[in-house]
């Protein structure tokens, strides 16, 4: 997975169908080469996870995704003991009756083979992989602090077995969607990459590259139409995410011109607030009329 | 004379935390190492190396961007230094009622009589606004006297309690660790966690006599439990960083220093439009108490402000508004802002002297 240089980036993530721009393609490339997490922060639906998941298809490595949420802690994102089966365990060496040493049993009880691995030590066991931290700002400030360990170090120790070190540190991927601050010590940590909403011609390519079934001329109508929607005063301005169901929704109900009737249809992909809704169809009022 | 790349990449950075981007030690190492990984030859490369290596917010981009153009392409103005805007002191918008005008015909001759009385209790229901500087500081020592308390809110986890409902997995557990002996009954209840408070603070020109107050109110508060701060006028300010520091008068000159629009105008409803936008519906106002602090006079369209309170109320779990003109005697909600924001406040408040800060404390506290 040596990569040479940021267009060779670009061009793999093209190669899965993320179309990363120069600036996005160069940050990927230092985050692999200094071997640093990235973390992504930007609107929601422009592509943060969608980042991880094109890197990780692109270099052919396996994805480890931690979804984050309030009250997360160590024992959900890094190991667990399998309790259950410990205790089985002892039952059965019991059951044997191999009247055998007691320090043996407890030892045999804190084998790998009952430790239930979670997704950073996951990561840290199968690495090179690519480890997607989502949504970090859900997390509470402790779970911070504790992700700064394990991406400063990345090993991890477990008292019972010993210190897992990756061979090769996982790619990490963090993202946010600005609920709130991060914590400063994480964010030196790593490099930093807002992602915008793209432009037309990009967001035209993305929707041809994510939906092919959508026709060229549909897709820049749709484009066309979701960029100046954007520039409205919105309560959720549409991301890349919607303007695609949008886009799939027309198709599937085969409309190749996009009019005033089969957008009212389908407004249900493109706005998730009431208030919107009726300023869209507004707004769609006057540029589809014209 | 020619300098060294890396001179002239040091001064970069050092350029930048002059222009306020917080760039420390390790970020410059960093920033060292992209460029040279990407080659200094390709300017757009390191264009976005510097981006990704010494900036950590979107506002730090903005900046960024600003000194570079101002250090690379050696254009001769220099970057804008970030006070440089001026609030302008507009009015124009601000009906004059009869009491405001009572207020300050009355003003003079109250502010001599009263500094006689300056015992502390006195003090502390006095109205902040018609305080003499030497009264002012005198208060703002009795801001550490106040205990703000922060409000709970139950949360989805349980914790271990010595009553409530039965906690069934660690009752088993326990007893299987005794090989299922049965034994003591585990219990547990909901957890409890403190429930985020955020404060939108006008400062305005309308706002200015209490905005120093408020902010030694919002600093108390933070030293408490978590409380995020914005100021509201003009603009959207985030200042909760600067209002984080231990020291009040440091935090304050910080959180001055944050704020642009000092005594500027007031668009009520579109900054809280911009603070629901880019804040309060991505999560920071859920589930949270908001107090806002303002006279509600508007200067812009007061449906807009109605319609981004009611919004507001939606996202928020409790809504405190606090008018430091409701304190004064034969205070009627007149104005067209006060009219359009009190049916989506859960609470009207008066936030004019130190008792009635006492007073909201205990409200937020409770809510």
């Amino acid at each position: 997975m040596e990569t040479g240089s940021a267009a060779e980036i670009a061009e793999a993530l093209r190669g899965t169908g993320y179309l990363a721009d120069d600036a996005l393609a160069t940050v990927t490339f230092l985050a692999l080469r200094m071997q640093r997490p990235l973390l992504v922060e930007g609107e929601p639906g422009t592509g943060k996870t969608a980042l991880a998941e094109g890197i990780a298809a692109a270099l052919d490595l396996p994805l480890i995704r931690l979804q984050c949420y309030e009250g997360i802690d160590a024992t959900q994102a890094l190991y667990d003991w399998d309790f259950p089966r410990q205790i089985l365990h002892l039952r059965a060496l019991e059951a044997a009756g191999s009247g055998a040493d007691v320090e043996e049993a407890e030892k045999s009880l804190y084998d790998e083979r009952f430790l239930l691995a979670r997704p950073v030590l996951a990561a840290l066991q199968q690495s090179p992989a690519v480890l997607l931290v989502d949504e970090v700002d859900r997390a509470d400030d402790e779970f911070e602090a504790f992700l700064l360990e394990v991406l400063s170090t990345y090993q991890v120790t477990i008292p019972e077995l010993g210190t897992v070190a990756a061979a090769t540190p996982p790619i990490v991927v963090l993202t946010s969607n600005r609920t709130r601050e991060l914590h400063d010590a994480l964010k030196r940590r790593c490099l930093y990459h807002w992602i915008d909403h793209p432009g037309l011609e990009r967001e035209v390519a993305i929707v041809r590259s994510r939906a092919p079934e959508v026709s060229e001329e549909l897709a820049r109508q749709v484009v066309g139409v979701v960029q100046r929607l954007r520039e409205t005063d919105l309560l959720k301005p549409p991301g890349v995410a919607e303007t695609l169901d949008w886009a799939r929704a027309l198709n599937h109900l085969g409309t190749t011109d996009l009019d005033l009737e089969s957008s009212a249809r389908t407004l249900g992909a493109l706005v998730k607030y009431r208030d919107d809704a009726t300023k869209v169809q507004h707004a769609l009022d006057q540029m589809l009329r014209a | 004379m020619k300098h060294a790349p890396d001179e002239v990449l040091l001064g970069f950075t050092r350029a930048l935390r002059a222009a306020g981007v917080p760039v420390t030690q390790d970020r410059t190492h960093g920033y060292l190492a992209a460029v040279a990984i990407v080659g200094l030859d390709d300017a757009r490369a390191a264009y976005d190396a510097g981006r990704a290596t010494l900036c950590a917010s979107p506002d730090d981009l903005a900046r960024y961007d600003q000194i570079y153009e101002a250090y690379f392409n050696g254009r001769d103005g220099l970057p804008r230094a970030r006070q440089a805007e001026a609030g302008v002191p507009s009015f124009s918008g601000m009906p004059i009622s009869e009491e405001s005008l009572d207020v300050v015909g009355d003003d003079a001759d109250v502010d001599t009589v009263r500094a006689m009385a300056s015992d502390v209790e006195v003090l502390r229901h006095r109205d902040i606004g018609e305080l003499t500087a030497a009264e002012k500081h005198r208060l703002s020592t009795l801001f550490a006297g106040l205990r703000p308390r922060h409000p709970q809110r139950r949360t989805s986890r349980h914790e271990r309690w010595h009553r409530g409902s039965v906690d069934a997995s660690r009752t088993l557990r326990a007893s299987l660790r005794r090989m299922g002996e049965p034994g003591e009954i585990a219990w547990r209840r909901r957890g409890h966690r403190p429930r985020r408070v955020v404060l939108l603070i006008d400062v305005s020109g309308s706002m200015s006599a209490y905005a120093d107050a408020l902010l030694r109110l919002a600093h108390r508060m933070t030293q408490a439990g978590p409380v995020e701060t914005f100021t509201i006028g003009t603009r959207l300010t985030h200042v909760t960083r600067a209002l984080r520091g231990r020291d009040a008068e440091r935090a304050l000159i910080a959180a001055g220093e944050t704020v642009p629009d000092w005594s500027g105008g007031t668009r009520l409803g579109e900054t809280l439009q911009m603070f629901l936008e880019r804040w309060g519906r991505r999560g920071l106002a859920r589930g949270a108490v908001v107090v806002v602090f303002s006279d509600g006079w508007e200067r812009g369209d007061a449906t807009l402000l109605a319609s981004q309170m009611a919004s507001l109320r939606r996202v928020a779990h409790r809504v405190v508004w606090v008018n430091p003109h409701r304190g004064k005697a034969g205070y009627e909600p007149v104005q067209q802002g006060v009219l359009a924001v009190l049916p989506h406040c859960d609470e009207f408040l008066a936030g004019h002297s130190l008792a009635t800060y006492a007073e909201l404390l205990e409200v937020v506290a409770r809510a």
